[in-house]
């Protein structure tokens, strides 16, 4: 204790962030259960230039004692994040607990897949894999209590960073809203384009059909001797 | 501002074992609370469960919308640990649920599109459980909020909740525009 003293606030910053990482991985609240072989896919529509962090934790069936093992060494996870145009952003297997970062750089729908690349299928045979996953994007994904340790901010310092974050955030939004709105708009012009290309199409053919309809009739006619 | 320097090697020792009491606190009690956002897609005739470990007493609150898919409705069933249905509906499109935890345990909810034969859903849903967690986890917080600190944080209430309408905004507007590109290439054909 002797030796942390001297350092004032970064000492007392540091056994609390690590117990603070404790807390977020223990809070990992959500769960959900997947099969061996089985994908498992989340869509994330974002600006861009927005982070995304992904915490999981994936814990084995145990057959013989039917309980969830608390964690399991030798599991592994495969994570693939496609942007909106399909190209891979980040593809990576990681480890029984992992945490994947990524940026966007476009704005739009970003798929995250998550699948089990076990080592141990042998002993997986039929059973479950429990994940707990969250996701933060954009202003959620801030630690606020690491940034205001790194860069030495008092407590209303912190507050007016996190509404500046927030407002950053809503702002990104309402651009990629307006990006949006332009797509819509342009989707709709082009099958109002369609649609009367369409039309008018049907009344050539309509009007070419009924012309050697007309024709055939009446040579039909003239031939029968009719007319 | 600087402290002498006994002062200080006891205020760094009370604040080491504070955030050392307050975390084991925060880990035995409750999970700190927090939303789960989360957009996902249900195949045709599949059921998607999620579950989440509450303690007794928290306010929770699960919303969910869905974005993309025939008639943009699904089956949503939330259960409390003893299996009692706590909230059923068909066939809806969007809703939201607001219920505290009368028990400690695993509450399960549930997302089923087994009445559809073909069309994949995609779903969206916000599950928040208890309050946002502090900015400020260790510290003492009994002392009041100066002015400025309350300002700000109605501030950060009222960003938030235009925030959470923006989201609400994006997803109707998704589901407009996924059919407007839907009708653009069926009528092509």
């Amino acid at each position: 204790m002797a030796g942390v003293v001297g350092r004032g606030l970064p000492a007392m910053g540091r056994p609390a962030l690590l117990l603070l990482v404790m807390c977020a991985a223990g809070a990992q609240g959500l769960y959900f259960h997947i099969g061996e072989t089985e994908k498992r896919c989340f869509i994330e529509e974002i600006p861009d230039e927005t982070m995304v962090i992904g915490n999981y934790r994936t814990q084995m069936w145990d057959k013989q004692k039917e309980v969830f093992l608390p964690s399991t060494p030798g599991l592994g996870m495969h994570v693939e994040v496609k942007d909106p145009d399909g190209k891979v952003v980040l593809s990576r297997q990681y480890g029984s607990e992992g945490r994947f970062t990524f940026t966007s750089h476009t704005p739009g729908e970003h798929q995250i897949c998550l699948h089990s690349n076990s080592t141990r299928m042998a002993l997986f045979a039929g059973g479950k894999l429990r994940v707990h996953l969250d996701i933060q994007v954009g202003e959620h994904a801030n630690n606020y209590p690491e940034i205001a340790a790194k860069d030495k901010l008092t407590e209303l310092q912190l507050r007016a960073r996190q509404l500046l974050d927030q407002v950053e955030q809503i702002q990104k939004e309402q651009d990629y809203q307006r990006y949006r709105e332009e797509r819509f708009r342009l989707t709709s012009e082009s099958t109002n384009q369609r649609v009367l290309w369409w039309s008018i199409a049907q009344t050539v053919i309509l009007i070419l059909t009924g012309i050697w309809q007309m024709r055939h009739l009446k040579s039909f006619f003239e031939a029968k001797k009719l007319v | 501002m600087p402290l002498p320097g006994s002062a200080q090697r006891w205020a760094a020792a009370a604040g080491s074992w504070g955030c050392w009491l307050l975390a084991l606190l925060l880990l035995l009690v409750t999970g700190p609370g927090g939303a789960s956002e989360i957009t996902f897609e249900l195949p045709d005739n599949a059921k998607q469960c999620f579950y989440e470990d509450i303690a007794q007493g928290t306010k929770c609150t699960l919303e969910f919308q869905v974005i993309t898919g025939g008639h943009y409705d699904v089956d949503c069933r939330l259960e409390d640990p003893d299996g009692k249905v706590l909230y059923k509906e068909m066939k809806k499109q969007y809703d939201s649920f607001t219920f505290t935890a009368s028990k400690n345990g695993t509450y399960k909810f549930c997302f089923s599109n087994e009445f559809s034969t073909f069309t994949h859903k995609t779903v969206y849903f916000d599950f928040q459980v208890g309050e946002d967690p502090p900015l400020f986890p260790s510290e003492n917080r009994v002392s009041a909020l100066t002015q400025m600190e309350s300002a700000c944080v109605s501030i950060h209430e009222a960003l938030k909740s235009v925030i959470d309408y923006q989201t609400h905004f994006r997803l109707r507007e998704a589901q407009g525009r996924s059919r407007a590109e839907d009708l653009n290439t069926r009528v092509a054909y």
